[in-house]
């Protein structure tokens, strides 16, 4: 697609939009509810994401495959997550275990907040 | 005609914005692994929410609205390039170069601040990603600035205009990863 036909929405309001998801996802945290913070910090995140790569980046004007090759590297990140998470995030599993976790959960919480 | 392929009739694209592309879709991995890693360590440590306590959220917001406005430039930019208008392109490629510095500066602040009062990249495993992360992300920051300077020069003289909207391009795409970075390490606490 060549540069004329791009269709240059009213990016003002778009980048106004995103400054007011901004504000909402600073004041979210502010009412104290775990599950809106969640919602608030990253729901947000991914509609303000989604927003700048549609408006800004005009992945939605180009071609299919653009999408499909931003997708594919998305989808290794999340193949890198779940294949690599459920060892990272244990302290202990069959024939090993992080010691220093181990000792830092036995430990009190003030000293688990530094170990490494 | 110049020697090069400026045009690719399979891909329907220029030669320069698939380039991009390919490295905004190297970029994803590269910040998505770290961010992935950050992820599985913190939800692992509910008491990283302690260390995440000392960042300041109000400088990691007033940072994300000087990225957005600074992708606004740099979408306006593109559409002054569009239009065949360089010298306004320049301009706002210029603001544009603004707002990657005023973000370094208050990175600088901040990293002053928190470093003179005792967190460090060794302090534990949340400052190492924190530093990593936001460091990482500013050096494409720098990087965006110095091409961005390059393109302008060329965009003044009416030169290269399509690269006004290949380093938009890059330019959004730091914004984005900012997008995720600023809850990662300044909300979620």
């Amino acid at each position: 697609m060549s540069e004329s036909e791009h269709h240059h929405p009213n990016y003002v309001k778009i980048w106004a939009i995103l400054v007011v998801l901004l504000v909402v996802s600073v004041l979210g945290p502010e009412l104290g509810i775990r599950s809106v913070t969640l919602f608030t910090a990253f729901g947000i995140a991914i509609i303000k994401a989604y927003m700048v790569a549609k408006n800004f980046m005009h992945v939605s004007v180009e071609p299919r495959f653009v999408t499909y090759l931003l997708m594919t590297a998305v989808l290794f990140v999340v193949l890198f997550f779940a294949g690599t998470a459920p060892d990272v995030m244990n302290a202990e599993g069959t024939n090993w275990e992080k010691s220093s976790w181990l000792a830092a959960e036995a430990s009190a919480p003030a000293e688990a907040e530094n170990h490494h | 005609m110049r020697p090069i392929a400026n045009t690719r009739s399979v891909t329907g694209i220029p030669t320069g914005r698939l380039a991009v592309w390919w490295i905004i879709v190297s970029e994803i991995v590269i910040f998505g692994g770290l961010l992935g890693s950050y992820v599985m360590y913190r939800l692992a440590h509910d008491s990283w929410a302690n260390q995440a306590a000392h960042t300041n959220t109000m400088a990691g917001a007033f940072n994300t609205l000087v990225l957005l406005t600074s992708s606004l430039s740099a979408v306006l930019a593109h559409k002054a390039a569009s239009e065949g208008d360089g010298k306004k392109a320049a301009k706002l490629l210029g603001a544009t170069i603004c707002g990657g510095a005023v973000f370094l500066t208050v990175k600088a602040f901040e990293w002053t601040h928190e470093i003179s009062i005792g967190y460090t990249i060794t302090s534990n495993t949340f400052w190492s990603f924190y530093y990593t992360a936001a460091g990482l992300h500013g050096l494409h920051v720098i990087a965006g600035m110095i091409i961005m300077g390059i393109v302008a020069k060329d965009a003044a003289k009416g030169r290269e205009l399509h690269r006004v909207e290949l380093i938009g391009l890059y330019w959004h795409f730091v914004d984005l990863v900012w997008i995720f970075l600023f809850p990662l390490l300044y909300i979620a606490k």
